[in-house]
């Protein structure tokens, strides 16, 4: 049956900005004070208090837009949006309706059939609202503008996707491009990208666009793909049964796996949108606007392809370091340093991702520097550490952001390569086990292991084990 | 001796020279709010304690020589929608009856950086809404040369209070010609800046676009002293600008020789009392014996001023008033069932008639399907109307018009027929539609002896031209103190 339909969807994508004050105020946008520390007279819309724009807010967005293949409008304007709600302390936002920032950009995402190009309609400015907080002892609710103020792009999609696969595609290639620029971090479980689903199905091959339906509180990208194929089986449903979709905004509800109505087109809010006579149009000169463009950090497909030229890296590990520009940053940078690519390459994958796995961290929590993880590899490939002491090592450089020489140097670590020494303990070794001597003679090849075992044990894992063995074979 | 017949800069000398003091100057502006404030309420709230000891402050900084500028220890009072930290500050409202600000507006921080001693708060229509000073919710201002008399409005408080001698000046606030009307019939000289001249921040807002802080005084050279006071490029203002040094004492001469003066002849047709127009041509002819050149003009697009008015700074009120809700500050009804009852009860008893209409009229012309009929058209009509007075600034330096139709009306008379109420704006609001600068000079009385202004307008940032032919004008006069004054 789903077959005869296909769907289409759009997105709404708001992005909370990494920038340090307020859009307009100067207040920090820091998450997690106590509620109303971060508050003046301006995010809490006290009398005669005025908006004044924060520049970093605009370079952002036009950076997002650039990146995006948007044309900028370079003299853009604000407009306010009227509506009454608590959280709200104006009782309108100011937001871009009339001359958003940056339109007619687009997202090439990769689907089984190929390269499909997502449009972009429009991204625009706007300003995030306080948090109401209900009290249910106390049965009255409270208003915490903190969030007030906060900066918040909206990237609009052309309604140009038809699956939850190409959705989260375009997500995952949206926050990469905006993680790369250092605009935001774009964590939708903490709110700072948030995702609104527009979908509506159409009988395969028809021209005409069905009623949509606008999804709201999708706080992950498996909620928005479960969210995107309940909402079409229901539309699908509908329109089985004879019935008509109605035009309405609904949230969904990921514990329930389903989506209840908020609000009918029929009490659709008028939003009496006019410009914003508080502030002035903005004006992008050329000089900024290629000053913002100078700045662009390379993105990921320009570096994809970069590596195959310059690092004899696999494929498969050049699209693992480069999904976070926290890791191509620390790739490029040491890699540099101890010309050794492919040792980063497998510091990286290797360690590096089990490390963030099981510590439940993010690649851009990372914190050592690039010139401690070569050191490391320098070390290691001169044979003054082995690998297991490497990797003790790795982990204090991963954690701590240790100098490894400092470390090595400080707690003794360094191979043994004294001869003499060596010589002494397999001795003790093969004085001390004669069974697994005799053992090895008649051909247990695991004998060996247990000394070598036994040998790196006495030496306190500094020796190099490819020494131990070669010497126990000698002695055998 | 009399200091508050004093003008702001006679007194400010007389108090450096410490013949007098700052101590002395208020507390003689508080003996006369106690004996004739009862009758006129030109202040909601007057602040003696604060006052009384800013002022001694403010004489220690004098002798330290710590302040010397001109207004160093003026005692001035503040119309009741900017801000002043710690004194409570109304808009005329029940809404704002007890809301105390955080903070204080910036153009009245620049006054206390000059050493002004703020007495108090100015009476106004409610959130400026008003040509009457009667809409507010502390009831209505009476005019000081006739208490059967309004005193014009929004800033009537003020304009009366600066006649009534109750101050040595004051600050008001303009529109649509809140400033300009209310000096007209309080026989006082207002001025409105060029708009960006001096911060909005802390003014509460009524129509964003429009609004702008000017000076009430006794005279030109108050005004302009004042003005030198409070401009300033705010960084908390975007609309704010970033003007040349003004050459304001310059300005104050009496030369208009070769002054080009044009009088719209749309503004001396039908409408205008015949009185009010004697008393403008009169002004006129003394300007031109002068040696300014006179001439009658045709500016246009005069009617639809009103109209595009209305719309815009009722769009704009609505939202700006949105924030009025009883939920962070101001007035939140007694009993309540859920949030909007409460936003809803809140508002229709926190606002009187006149802000609620305009705030119905603004969501009107606001809403999806009228915005392009109303607003947009409105919008163009305003550019419109720049532009013709763009062309008219090639050919003059000044425009003369009247401030208002007719002297003050009589109490209770203009509210019952608001349309009536708006069109009596038809002189002033041109101005504010373009952002231009204007001042209303006394130039006579009509047949009942109440005063009548003449008002000047210039092109954007070109104060010292209207200040010019307003100070020359004045210099053809006497002062005319009003009987309350003499009181």
């Amino acid at each position: 049956m789903n077959r005869q339909y296909e769907t289409v969807i759009g997105l709404e994508v708001h992005v909370e900005l990494a920038t340090e004050t307020k859009i307009f105020c100067g207040c920090s946008t820091r998450f997690g004070g106590a509620p109303n520390t971060h508050t003046c007279p301006v995010c809490t819309g006290m009398p005669g208090a005025l908006p004044v724009l924060n520049r970093q807010v605009v370079e952002y967005a036009a950076a997002v837009g650039l990146a995006t293949g948007c044309t900028i409008n370079q003299c853009c304007r604000f407009d306010r949006k009227n509506y009454f709600y608590p959280d709200n302390p104006q009782n309108y936002q100011i937001s871009q309706l009339y001359e958003p920032i940056c339109r007619d950009g687009h997202i090439d995402i990769d689907t089984p059939s190929g390269i499909k190009r997502i449009g972009i309609h429009e991204i625009h400015m706007e300003e995030d609202a306080g948090k109401l907080i209900h009290d249910e002892w106390e049965d009255c609710s409270l208003v915490d503008f903190n969030r007030s103020g906060v900066p918040l792009i909206e990237i609009v999609s052309e309604p140009d996707m038809s699956s939850a696969e190409e959705v989260i595609a375009y997500l995952e290639k949206l926050r990469l491009i905006i993680r790369y620029l250092g605009a935001s971090d774009c964590r939708l479980q903490e709110g700072s990208m948030r995702a609104d689903v527009n979908l509506s199905v159409r009988k395969a091959g028809s021209r005409e666009l069905g009623t949509r339906t606008e999804m709201k509180n999708l706080n992950s990208f498996k909620a928005i793909a479960r969210a995107i194929e309940g909402e079409r089986d229901r539309q699908i449903e509908l329109l089985e049964m004879g019935r008509q979709v109605v035009q309405e905004t609904r949230r969904w509800d990921d514990n329930k796996e389903a989506s209840h109505a908020m609000r009918s087109k029929e009490d659709a809010r008028d939003y009496r949108y006019f410009p914003e006579p508080d502030l002035v149009p903005v004006l992008i000169s050329d000089e900024w606007l290629e000053r913002i463009r100078a700045g662009q950090p390379e993105l990921r497909t320009q570096k994809l392809i970069r590596y195959k030229k310059e690092f004899d890296i696999p494929d498969y590990d050049a699209q693992i370091i480069t999904s976070e520009k926290k890791l191509a940053d620390l790739f490029e940078a040491a890699s540099a340093i101890c010309k050794k690519p492919k040792k980063v390459s497998n510091w990286l994958m290797g360690e590096t991702m089990r490390l963030l796995k099981e510590r439940e961290m993010e690649a851009d929590e990372l914190s050592f520097s690039p010139e401690h993880l070569a050191e490391l590899i320098r070390l290691t490939g001169e044979g003054v550490i082995n690998g297991s002491v490497a990797k003790e090592v790795f982990l204090k450089i991963f954690l701590e952001d240790v100098d490894p020489v400092k470390y090595v140097e400080d707690h003794g670590l360094k191979t043994v390569n004294d001869e003499g020494a060596l010589q002494e303990t397999v001795e003790k070794v093969l004085a001390d086990n004669p069974q697994s001597v005799a053992d090895y003679r008649s051909g247990k090849e695991k004998a060996l292991g247990f000394l070598v075992g036994q040998t790196m044990k006495a030496m306190k894992g500094k020796a190099d084990p490819q020494a131990v063995n070669r010497m126990l074979k000698e002695r055998i | 001796m009399e200091l508050m017949s004093l003008t702001a800069l006679e007194l400010g000398r007389k108090i450096r020279s410490g013949e007098t003091s700052a101590v002395e100057a208020a507390k003689e502006a508080f003996s006369r709010i106690r004996r004739l404030d009862d009758t006129f309420h030109c202040y909601v709230t007057v602040d003696e304690e604060g006052a009384l000891r800013k002022a001694e402050e403010t004489d220690r900084r004098i002798r330290s020589g710590e302040l010397t500028g001109p207004l160093a220890g003026v005692p001035a009072a503040i119309k009741d929608n900017l801000c002043t930290k710690g004194i409570r500050t109304t808009c005329g409202s029940r809404m704002l009856e007890h809301f105390v600000p955080t903070y204080t507006a910036e153009a009245v921080v620049n006054l206390e950086k000059a050493g002004v001693t703020v007495l108090g708060k100015t009476n106004m229509d409610e959130f400026a809404m008003g040509s009457t000073s009667e809409t507010s919710y502390f009831g209505p201002v009476k005019n000081p040369w006739n208490q059967e008399h309004v005193p014009g409005g929004s800033s009537g408080g003020s304009c009366a209070a600066v006649a009534a001698e109750e101050c040595s000046f004051a600050l008001g606030s303009d529109t649509g010609g809140s400033i300009r009307q209310p000096s007209s019939f309080c026989g006082v000289t207002g001025l409105k800046p060029t708009y960006g001249t001096v911060s909005r921040y802390g003014l509460i807002a009524y129509g964003s676009s429009l609004d702008q802080i000017g000076p009430v005084a006794k005279d030109v050279s108050d005004c302009a002293a004042v003005l030198a006071a409070i401009s300033s490029r705010d960084p908390k203002d975007s609309t704010s600008v970033k003007r040349p040094p003004m050459d304001l004492s310059a300005a104050l001469k009496e030369d208009v020789k070769g002054l080009r003066l044009g009088i719209p002849r749309d503004y001396l047709g039908e409408g205008l009392d015949d009185d009010v127009r004697a008393c403008i041509l009169g002004a006129a002819k003394a300007l031109e014996e002068q040696g300014a050149v006179l001439e009658e003009f045709d500016l246009s697009l005069v009617e639809y001023a009103i109209p595009a008015y209305y719309i815009i700074a009722s769009a704009e009120a609505s939202s700006n008033l949105a924030r009025f809700d009883g939920v962070k500050y101001g007035y939140r009804t007694k009993e309540y069932d859920g949030l909007h009852s409460m936003y809803k009860r809140s508002r229709s008893e926190g606002f009187g008639p006149e802000v609620k209409r305009r705030i119905m009229l603004g969501s009107f012309v606001l809403s999806s399907g009228y915005y392009d009929a109303y607003y947009l058209k409105a919008l163009k009509t305003r550019a419109l109307i720049r532009r013709a007075f763009g062309r008219a600034f090639e050919r003059y330096d000044v425009i003369l018009a009247p401030a208002a139709p007719t002297a003050a009306p009589r109490l209770g008379e203009s509210l019952q027929d608001p349309i009536r109420m708006y069109l009596g704006d038809i002189y002033t609001i041109a101005v504010n539609l373009a952002g231009l600068p204007g001042i209303t000079v006394p130039c006579g009385a009509d047949r009942q002896g109440l005063p009548v202004g003449i008002q000047m307008i210039g092109d954007c940032f070109q104060e010292e031209k209207i200040l010019r032919a307003a100070y020359t004008l004045e210099q053809t006069r006497t002062y005319v103190r009003c009987p309350a004054a003499q009181e």
